[in-house]
């Protein structure tokens, strides 16, 4: 029996390819359709300002770094007021001074944070667009 | 070529010593030169500043609850509080109450008539020995460094322990989303969220830009605010002409809220 290496070898074969097959089906179904990486949309205003707080390649990848050393260094230190490398001034205060610009919410900030979906809270308190008519 | 024990294990020593010694390199080359100038962190230019803010009601002027109401009104108004429907839900961050109940160590069964019959203002006393801020787990409540006892919203758990510790019960919790009871948003302060405490917090951000706080801008002089430590201060000037008395002095709090009677 020594020959005898693999019993039902149809069966544990067939059932092999049936598995690999289902699990590979969600790779091969969405294959060459990922979604493009989304551009955010800016304002009129945040146009015409050109320059953020800090540069744009700085902002898509420290953005959040940024608003964390915002809220502990003007909530616990009481220092509202940012200074950026260019020696601009703005206050610290992310529905004043970001989504003064960014009023877009949904155009600028849900488009992105949906496409690596992150859920931040900060709009549960800080209410968006500021200075939009009530 | 036949290497002996002893010469490869000296070869195989600096090897590792140079790959050992590469990240410290690393850093050291990175340090120097072309960097980008750090940003800065400061105060407003406008900001006002004190060792120990303070405030002096005189009760003496605000005579009824009509006189309180545009106070109250002022600062729930900017500071975005809600109006709950249920009084056991309430969130306040000044109120009205009677002395007896302000001042209860005070009161006795028969007092004068005026001030037995005048509504007081009670708020966070902004204590400079504060209970709250020993129990908070998290130090989302703290004492920053002008003395205003205020919160990180971002830090608090919800736990109320705070609440308990508060001999003044100047600290509201939200039982549920405020959003929906909150009558005129202002946009340009944060609401709060289901599940944290919230209290006065003596208009820090106010102060920030060289305001006074809402309540004391709208009181027409029936209030002072200013720096507890400076002699020539308003409040000092106010505390050195009249009798004061500030809320549960006895506990060794310390309140830095004090009434004229």
């Amino acid at each position: 029996m020594a020959s005898k290496i693999l019993f039902d070898k149809g069966k544990v074969i067939a059932g092999i390819v049936i598995f690999l097959a289902l699990l590979t089906f969600p790779f091969i179904y969405n294959l060459g359709k990922a979604a493009p990486a989304p551009e955010p949309e800016l304002t009129p205003k945040a146009k015409a300002a050109k320059v953020c707080v800090r540069d744009t390649e700085y902002m898509n990848k420290e953005h959040m770094q940024l608003l964390d050393v915002w809220r502990d260094t003007s909530v616990r230190e009481g220092k509202r007021i940012y200074v950026s490398p260019n020696g601009t001034a703005y206050e610290m205060s992310l529905s004043n001074t970001c989504l003064d610009c960014h009023s877009n919410k949904a155009e600028f900030c849900d488009r992105c944070h949906n496409y690596a979906s992150v859920d931040p809270y900060c709009w549960d308190c800080h209410i968006d667009n500021p200075k939009e008519a009530q | 070529m036949e290497k002996s024990r002893r010469s490869f294990l000296k070869i195989a020593g600096v090897a590792a010593l140079g790959l050992g010694a590469k990240p410290a390199i690393d850093v050291l080359a990175a340090g120097g030169g072309t960097q980008e100038p750090e940003p800065a962190l400061v105060r407003g230019p406008q900001a006002m500043t004190a060792q120990q803010w303070a405030m002096v009601i005189d009760t003496r002027k605000l005579k009824t609850s009509g006189d309180l109401e545009p106070l109250i009104e002022a600062c729930h108004k900017i500071h975005n509080v809600p109006k709950m429907p249920k009084k056991n839900h309430e969130i306040k961050w000044i109120w009205e109450d009677e002395y007896g109940h302000v001042f209860p160590n005070l009161h006795a069964e028969f007092v004068d008539e005026s001030v037995e019959h005048r509504p007081f203002l009670a708020l966070c006393n902004h204590c400079e020995n504060p209970p709250c801020v020993r129990v908070c787990p998290t130090q989302a409540t703290f004492k920053n460094s002008q003395g205003i006892v205020t919160m990180d919203m971002h830090r608090c758990i919800g736990c109320r322990f705070c609440m308990a510790a508060c001999p003044y019960g100047a600290r509201s919790f939200n039982f549920f989303n405020p959003e929906p009871y909150i009558e005129h948003v202002n946009k340009e302060y944060p609401r709060r969220m289901k599940g944290v405490v919230e209290k006065c917090n003596f208009c820090a951000e106010r102060l920030a830009v060289g305001k006074m706080p809402a309540c004391v801008e709208a009181s027409n002089r029936a209030m002072a605010f200013g720096d507890l430590y400076d002699p020539e201060s308003e409040v000092r000037e106010w505390i050195r002409s009249n009798y004061t008395i500030r809320r549960k002095q006895n506990l060794g709090t310390s309140p830095s809220v004090y009434y004229i009677i």
